[in-house]
């Protein structure tokens, strides 16, 4: 992403909207706009403020036609980029990038879905691939279990390592007052789980869940003025490598690779520097996938990697801290919710599961491991 | 255009062949069928008919909420290119990674077209 400038903006509010399991007649617009009044409030900004607008959600075609005038806004920067989950880690690219040139001045990102409430087939339109469909892959669940059947074929990665991911999340939800799992979780638990996808049961899976949020971006010096200490953007990176995973060039290497080492040669870091990692764990391999790829271990040894309790409370590396997609939240795009909690962890806020850190990396994915999308943030000590 | 890409995959299926593009500007076997080359841009593809002989890529077993669990896997074929698809005629969990597999056609009943599957290489006549 040259171009972009290391610290160019800030990231000043953050907020989630109800999440879970919404009440009745709620949309996903509701949920945007509820999370862009809650994080408004978290700057003490106003809906007036606002000229930059960014949103994505599968429930709606024309969103940020939907949520402008659900808002009474008509914003100066639009953009409603939809890649998946990793969508909103885009769109912090996309709002530095306008903040940089003057294209706005306030920029919102916000996320809806009401995908527990309506169910999982009504919150996305169904696409029919001649080359995919007739083999009935539950998606994305079958394309995630072929990448891990490959990672245990060629790394001798095991369906306990797996497991590790999956109990490690728990251990961090179970700090998180509105993690929606409450529960402790072992690793013969998350084994004997009901199978969905060899290697994968339930319990290596994401949450079925509602949920929304927002953050607003603005300038470096309106956000010094701002009531929270503002969080920068000190770098990002992108790769797209497929749509469908029958098209993954090599299903054990993601494009986490190029976005992660983008987003290091912006931000001037590299993963040694990295203090909290919130990465995009849809699925268990995700998490192993991704640390390999950012760098926070060689390639092949992710499995390892997890085992102990490295990823867990009081482990070496805290690694999605909210508890995670798979027992946190997980309403279809996840991506937002991966920046809410690395802002929160940076401004001291995150409470009970609280880890010491200036710099912080919120990693998304998108579709069948097919979008990636890496966000470096830090304090003001580190620009 | 006369036939899309689709249409011509689906008639060498219907004759129980696999067809495939190659790239003359890139050198290299395409697929899924398409009208331009992803390596070159070009239009330069031309038909070619695979041998059928492949091996396993990637494998799982999907578990459906009802009826028996089946194989779900990438198949790279012997031309380069791979694709989605299942192996039958044995235990979905007995698919391993690098067996070698064979293409046969697979004609569902009604009017959904043909499409490939494999079954084990040494077990096909």
């Amino acid at each position: 992403m040259s171009g972009l400038q290391r610290g160019g903006a800030a990231i000043v509010g953050a907020a989630e909207s109800d999440l879970g399991a919404v009440v009745d007649g709620l949309n996903p617009i509701d949920l945007m706009a509820q999370g862009i009044h809650r994080a408004l409030a978290d700057c003490g900004l106003a809906l007036r403020d606002v000229d930059g607008l960014l949103c994505a959600t599968t429930q709606s075609r024309t969103s940020g036609l939907s949520l402008s005038e659900y808002l009474g806004i008509s914003p100066a920067f639009i953009d409603t980029t939809i890649l998946g989950g990793s969508s909103f880690m885009f769109h912090v690219a996309h709002a530095l990038a306008a903040l940089q040139l003057g294209l706005c001045t306030v920029a919102v990102v916000a996320y809806g879905s009401t995908q527990r409430s309506v169910g999982r087939r009504q919150a996305s339109m169904r696409e029919v691939n001649p080359h995919e469909t007739p083999y009935r892959p539950f998606l994305p669940s079958t394309a995630y279990a072929l990448a891990a059947s490959r990672h245990m074929h060629e790394f001798g990665t095991t369906r306990e390592q797996l497991a590790e991911v999956a109990v490690a999340a728990r251990q961090w939800a179970l700090k998180n007052p509105v993690a929606w799992e409450k529960k402790p979780l072992t690793v013969p638990e998350v084994l004997g789980a009901r199978m969905v996808s060899y290697p994968f049961t339930v319990r290596d899976i994401c949450l079925v869940t509602d949920g929304g949020g927002a953050i607003v971006m603005t300038t470096p010096d309106r956000a010094r003025s701002l009531k929270k200490p503002p969080v920068y953007v000190l770098g990002c990176g992108q790769a797209i490598t497929h749509a469908n995973i029958s098209s993954m060039p090599d299903l054990t290497v993601t494009g986490a690779l190029p976005s992660g080492r983008d987003a290091y040669a912006m931000a001037k870091l590299g993963p040694a520097d990295i203090d909290v990692l919130e990465l995009y764990d849809a699925f268990t391999i995700n998490t192993i996938l991704f640390l390999e790829d950012l760098g926070f271990c060689p390639k092949g040894e992710g499995g390892r990697f997890v085992e102990g309790g490295r990823i867990a409370p009081g482990g070496e590396l805290p690694v999605n801290t909210n508890g995670g997609g798979l027992s946190y939240c997980h309403p279809g795009m996840y991506g937002l919710f991966l920046l809410i909690e690395a802002v929160r962890q940076l401004r001291g806020e995150s409470g009970g599961r609280q880890v010491p850190c200036e710099t912080a990396i919120a990693h998304g994915n998108g579709g069948v491991l097919s979008s990636q999308s890496t966000v470096i943030l830090g304090t003001a000590a580190t620009v | 255009m006369e036939k899309s890409p689709l249409a011509i995959y689906e008639e060498h299926l219907a004759r129980g062949e696999l067809a495939y593009q190659y790239s003359l500007d890139a050198g290299k076997a395409v697929f899924y069928p398409r009208v331009i080359c992803p390596f070159t841009g070009s239009d330069r593809l031309e038909w070619r008919t695979a041998s059928g002989l492949g091996t396993v890529y990637a494998t799982t077993v999907t578990h459906p909420q009802q009826g028996a669990p089946y194989n779900v896997a990438l198949i790279d074929c012997d031309e380069g290119f791979r694709l989605m698809s299942r192996v039958e005629d044995i235990d979905p969990m007995a698919v391993k990674i690098g067996m070698r597999v064979r293409f046969r056609v697979h004609k569902p009943e009604g009017d959904e077209p043909p499409y490939p599957v494999f079954v084990p290489a040494e077990a096909a006549p």
